[in-house]
């Protein structure tokens, strides 16, 4: 018995060893890569001869890598604050007031969570157009401003657990709305929120489809994603830079998560959670 | 009660209103307007009304039922394979005793690497010349397919994209395996139930609200399936595709070719406007089925609450 569990032990732990190995495996050849030199990046040598720290700089040097970055996080930041100004507020309404409609508030929350965001995006881009908004970043920041369905759901999941006595006590000493929102829900509603902002941050900074329809063809109005999907064709034929450009482009996140790590675990199983 | 009821319907309305008027401009409007112009030709400048010829052409045009099956192949093959691996992964790290923290990080970390930048990594790592896969596959005796450039392989690496970055489901369903009761177990193994049968009777049926969760998102987000294909088919074939430039999309041989993309290239890369809303209503009828198995979901847990 004693030995079978044993046996059982170094199976499992095994398994786990060479998962977190494949898990790895990516980034570590990533990394590899962008440290050789352009001939050898057009080898089968897997390990750099020499190792060419200078693969990042030229990256730097032959792309708007810098413009890149700070529309990317002008985009990223703008959004993130918008969405939190309007939908704090939104989740809020779902999730205290009991009203005719708020179920179905809530559905149609839902619905707009899951709608692809192809289907609308004819009338949509019409109206930017219309507004002379497109080959800007603008129409990805400004609907922020009325709310993200994904990021109300998400607060709502949260803020309906939170006992309605502690609002109702407030509102018997005449708080009104603004400042139980303020004094009482925001600060027991943080971990939320963090976890809503950095995921906001990080769609927009990841996002691919809306700056390709709205960034347009000037490369110093791109944002990374953009810059670094034309990078290979664009830049370099040889796989080195483009590697070290999406080290590059990687690497903040990886950062931002390891300084962050516990508000992510947290706000991804927030999401897992039904009704 | 009734006249508090009633005042907190108007302060709902108040503290709403910016969400709906949201709603009404980029939900509602855009969705009538879209069946609009898909009885008609636009092409930024000129309209004009055509009918059903854009819905007649849409029934005869092959890429559409090539882009189709490419997003059912996602959706039948690559949900499944990431939903059970995930399940698989997490399974496996509530039975670890040590070192579970670290392999944590380790699973959840590649799905924070930005997609454009995992799929450009993904095609160099199976680039049949010089990537590392096939040369380590070349070590132990077997010749790599071709991975991004076989019209045959294409899709099934894109699935081991996703199994990569599938840490995000690895985290919801591992909290979800942790919440299962201990004594459960401990009261089924006094019955003498194997580990299968102990899966089967009691971890299912407890997490099987959040994997339901997680399949009908996972089955809307693999719809949804666009910026992946995209930048493989792109990078793979050494294309760009900017506005402007032509570029046919779905390389190798419209295997990566989806339904999104497809819309996407109707509608902003050739402006035929009013087709692209015909892909778009089809798109939305194919999302609202798996939306509405999740409102009921959501439905029959608000009204047990």
């Amino acid at each position: 018995m004693r030995r079978r569990r044993g046996l059982v032990w170094i199976a499992q732990h095994a398994i786990a060893i060479a998962l977190a190995l494949m898990f790895l495996g990516p980034i570590v050849f990533i990394a590899l890569t962008a440290l050789m030199t352009d001939e050898q990046a057009l080898t089968s040598r897997l390990w750099p001869d020499q190792w060419n720290w200078d693969n990042f700089a030229e990256v730097f040097a032959r792309s708007e890598l810098l413009t890149w970055t700070a529309n990317t996080f002008l985009y990223a930041s703008l959004a993130t604050v918008f969405m939190l100004a309007s939908s704090i507020p939104a989740a809020y309404a779902l999730s205290r007031f009991r009203f005719r409609g708020g179920k179905v508030a809530f559905l149609v929350v839902i619905s707009a969570m899951m709608l692809p965001p192809q289907v609308v995006a004819v009338p949509i881009y019409l109206v930017w157009a219309r507004l002379g908004l497109t080959d800007s970043l603008w129409p990805l920041i400004l609907p922020m401003l009325f709310g993200d369905a994904f990021s109300i759901f998400l607060l709502r999941q949260f803020l309906i657990t939170i006992p309605r006595d502690y609002t109702d006590a407030a509102r018997v000493d005449g708080c009104s709305d603004v400042r139980i929102l303020f004094t009482v829900i925001l600060p027991m509603a943080r971990p939320a929120i963090a976890a809503v902002a950095l995921f906001s941050f990080f769609y927009c900074w990841n996002d691919y489809y809306g700056p390709l329809l709205y960034a347009g063809v000037d490369q110093e109005g791109w944002t990374l994603s953009l810059g670094l999907a034309t990078f290979k064709a664009f830049h370099s034929v040889q796989w080195n830079l483009t590697m070290a450009a999406t080290l590059l482009v990687t690497a903040p996140v990886i950062v931002v998560f390891l300084f962050a790590q516990k508000v992510f675990i947290e706000g991804v199983t927030l999401t897992g959670v039904k009704g | 009660m009734a006249a508090s009821t009633r005042g907190e319907g108007v302060r709902a309305l108040v503290w709403l209103a910016p969400w709906i008027i949201g709603i009404a401009v980029f939900f509602v409007y855009p969705l009538a307007s879209t069946v609009y112009f898909s009885f008609h030709r636009y092409d930024l400048f000129t309209l004009e009304f055509v009918g059903l010829d854009n819905w007649r052409y849409a029934l005869s045009d092959t890429r559409l039922g090539r882009s189709a099956l490419n997003t059912l192949w996602l959706v039948v093959f690559m949900v499944p394979a990431q939903l059970l691996f995930a399940l698989g992964v997490a399974q496996l790290l509530t039975k670890l005793k040590s070192g579970g923290g670290i392999l944590r990080t380790i699973f959840y970390l590649p799905s924070l690497v930005p997609m454009v930048a995992g799929t450009v990594a993904f095609v160099y790592l199976l680039n049949p010349a010089t990537g590392p896969v096939n040369q380590l596959l070349a070590l132990v005796g077997i010749t790599g397919p071709d991975w991004f450039g076989s019209a045959a392989w294409a899709k099934p690496s894109l699935t081991l994209l996703a199994l990569w970055g599938a840490g995000n489901t690895v985290m919801i369903f591992l909290a979800a395996l942790l919440d299962v009761p201990k004594h459960l177990y401990e009261a089924a193994a006094i019955d003498g139930a194997g580990a299968w049968r102990q899966f089967r009777s009691i971890t299912l049926p407890v997490i099987s609200p959040v994997l339901m969760f997680s399949a009908v998102t996972g089955v809307i987000y693999a719809v949804q399936y666009f910026t992946q294909a995209m930048i493989a088919s792109r990078v793979a074939s050494g294309a760009t595709d900017s506005a402007g430039t032509t570029f046919t999309p779905g390389y190798p041989d419209g295997a990566l070719l989806t339904l999104p993309q497809h819309l996407f290239h109707t509608g902003f890369r050739d402006w035929s406007m009013g087709l692209a809303c015909v892909y778009a209503l089809m798109l939305f009828a194919v999302s609202m089925v798996f939306t509405l198995v999740l409102l009921r979901q959501f439905g029959r847990a608000e009204a047990a609450s």
